[in-house]
Order: structure tokens, then sequence, then C-alpha cells
């Protein structure tokens, strides 16, 4: 029984490392603590779920949900300011509330300002309003001059993710790494 | 609503305010929120653990409650506006879920956007802010009556095993220095002030 237990341990382990490599979710998450990202608030989205739960189970990290995205803008640059690094999660039409804090705060200050964005409103949207914001995101981060890249592969993720990061560290510049539902599935309206 | 706990405090005033709360600090960080919040905190003399808002109206609690997480040692004190505080109402929640001890806000609230033309705010007259605060989940939340109890809750929530929210009802004066608008010159001397970077 014990050996069994053991086994059965050790499956669920050898499960997770699998996860890690082989997941978009796992990437994101091994990607985060690599470069020591404790800090993760995040507006949820259906397709975040996986890697929102991952990270609550996970003790390296402090994340918990905000009311705005914003407000999890706001908190990651105090926490950069003093000392410790973060990301936020949140969902396309999310992004569309952030015109203002990163025409503000993230740009003018020059903070790391690192977001991963689930995307939504394309390749298969089934929300007109969805479809319609989809189409402000791009626009927006280029009127600032902002660095996006919109994630397709997961094995350019990693790579992608990590430079990415690693660039805005050291730039002090803001990042936004769109995740296509060609990479994470996206929300279709049968689910 | 004509006797709420709001009205049965004195009106101060924000620069005064501002002043005392600075005069008793040591390496304590200060966020000030948008406009005369961050002037006041400007005039009352610069000190390089200030952080002043150019923009990003609301988010002084947020920006507090990320530097309180990342320096659980550190108290951290925000100054926001009425005005702004509406902007972000949702924060408070937030703040009450992850509750850091080290962490005390302070909302300025005269019910006006005093910056814009002294117009009254959605709240004004009828909506007690530290109401809201208590009913968001931050039981250390008071008005202030006048400026000594001002400084005893101050002084108070520096033993306080959770967050603490001060409201005080101020005049409709304007602020009362200009603080100088660069951005990256106020943060890279913050983070100075945090002890986190060394100046260039």
């Amino acid at each position: 029984m014990a050996a069994a237990e053991q086994a059965s341990s050790k499956d669920k382990a050898k499960d997770k490392s699998q996860d890690a490599a082989t997941t978009w979710h796992g990437i994101v998450l091994q990607t985060l603590k690599r470069n020591e990202i404790k800090l993760v608030p995040y507006v949820p989205d259906r397709v975040l779920t996986t890697l929102i739960k991952d990270l609550h189970a996970d003790p390296y990290f402090t994340t918990f949900p905000t009311a705005r995205e914003e407000e999890a803008v706001g908190i990651v640059s105090g926490a950069w300011m003093a000392g410790m690094r973060g990301a936020v999660l949140m969902q396309t039409s999310g992004f569309a509330t952030l015109a203002n804090v990163l025409a503000s705060l993230a740009v003018p200050y020059q903070i790391p300002l690192i977001m991963f964005v689930s995307e939504r409103g394309t390749l298969g949207e089934f929300n007109y309003g969805q479809a319609l914001v989809c189409r402000t995101m791009r626009p927006v981060l280029d009127s600032l001059a902002m660095e996006h890249h919109t994630i397709t592969r997961l094995d350019e993720l990693e790579f992608i993710a990590d430079r990415s990061i690693k660039q805005a560290v050291t730039t002090q510049a803001p990042v936004a790494l769109i995740l296509s539902p060609l990479l994470t599935g996206g929300k279709t309206f049968d689910k | 609503m004509t006797n709420t706990p709001a009205r049965n405090t004195k009106v101060m005033n924000r620069f005064d305010l501002t002043q005392r709360l600075v005069a008793g600090l040591k390496d304590e960080a200060v966020i000030g929120g948008i406009g005369n919040t961050n002037f006041d905190l400007w005039a009352a003399g610069h000190r390089p653990q200030n952080f002043y808002m150019l923009g990003s109206m609301g988010l002084a609690f947020p920006i507090a409650l990320g530097v309180a997480l990342a320096q659980p040692k550190r108290r951290v004190f925000a100054l926001e506006g009425d005005g702004s505080l509406l902007m972000q109402l949702g924060c408070l929640s937030t703040i009450a879920t992850l509750a850091p001890k080290n962490l005390t806000m302070m909302v300025m609230d005269n019910g006006i956007y005093q910056i814009t033309g002294s117009q009254p705010t959605p709240a004004a007259g009828h909506t007690d802010i530290v109401a809201v605060a208590i009913a968001c989940g931050l039981a250390n939340s008071s008005w202030a009556s006048d400026e000594d109890d001002f400084e005893r809750l101050i002084a108070q929530s520096k033993r306080a095993a959770g967050p603490t929210l001060i409201g005080v009802r101020i005049d409709d004066k304007p602020g009362t220095g200009t603080t100088r608008r660069d951005p990256v010159q106020i943060r890279e001397r913050f983070m100075h002030g945090m002890g986190v970077r060394q100046l260039l």
C-alpha cells in the first residue's frame, strides 16, 4: 500500500515535471520562477484557469485576484520599485482598460511591467464585443511604442517569454506577451 | 444620513496634516496620490522615500500595497484623495484580503475635485468612505476627529495587526507646492530611498 502510494506520488511528480516542459501554462510558470517573478496579481480568464491554480498551489508565488487590471499594474509597479518582481495576468478586454496607467505610470516612470494577456476576440470568437475590443489592443501598444509579442507556438514560448522578461528588466520598459488561441486553445462557444 | 460620523469630524487642512505626518517620519515610505495630495507631500519637504504620482488616478493605495508586500518590515503610508479613491474602490477589498500590517492609508476627503474646478464628487455629502472601507473588510478604519486624533491614529497604526485607514475631512484649499514632474527621477530616487538601488 505504502509502496503503491509512493509510486503514485512519483507518477504525480513526473506528471508535474512533464507539465512544466510540455504545456504552455507549465512553461509560463517555470519561466516566471526562473526570472524571480514572485508577485502575480491577476483578473481571471477561463483560458488562464490552470495557470492561476498552479500559481496558487506553488508557495514560491504571491498570487491573488484584483478588482481591476490597473490595480494589479499599480501593485506590481510599487513592488518592483521596492525590490520585488511581478507580472500581471489578464484577458484582452482587461488590457483595454489600461491605456491611462500605461501612459501615465509604466511608460513614463520606466517600469518593467510584465503582462501576460490571454487573447480573446479572434480565431473563433463568438462575442462581437470581444472581437471589437481585441482590435484596440495592438494599436494601443503600438501608439506607446511598447514591446509586445503574440505567442502562437509552444516551441517558441519559453524563448519569447524568457527573453522578453529579461529585456523588460534590463531596459526598464514594459512588455505585453499576448497568448494566442493557437497556443492556448482559446475559448470557444461549445466550451 | 444626516448624522454620519464624517460630519462629526473637524474640517482640517491637507498641507497641515501632511506636515504633521512627515515631521514624525524616519525611513517610512510615503506614496502621494495624483494632484494636490502629492503637491502637499512635496511641499512638506522632499525625502527619497516619497513617491509622487503624476497620473494613474486612484492607484496610490495599490502602489503602496506593492511596496508593503515587497518590504514587510518597512511602514508604508499612502495619501489619497476621496475622488481618486472613488476611481478604485475595489482596491480596498484587495488590501483587506492581503492585510499587510505595515500599511497605513489616509483619505483626504473634501467632497470635491478641487484641482479641476472644485466640482463635487458623486459621493459628496452622503457616502461615508470610512464606512465603505469597513464594509470592504478593513476593520481598522476610522475618521480622525481633529489633528491630535490624526496623530494618535498614525501612532496606533504602527502597532496594528492589520492595515489601517484614516479618513480626514479637509477644506477646499489647493495644494501648497508643485511637484517637479520628472517621472524617471522620482522613481529612481524612490528606489534609492527604498534601498534597492544606488544613485548614479
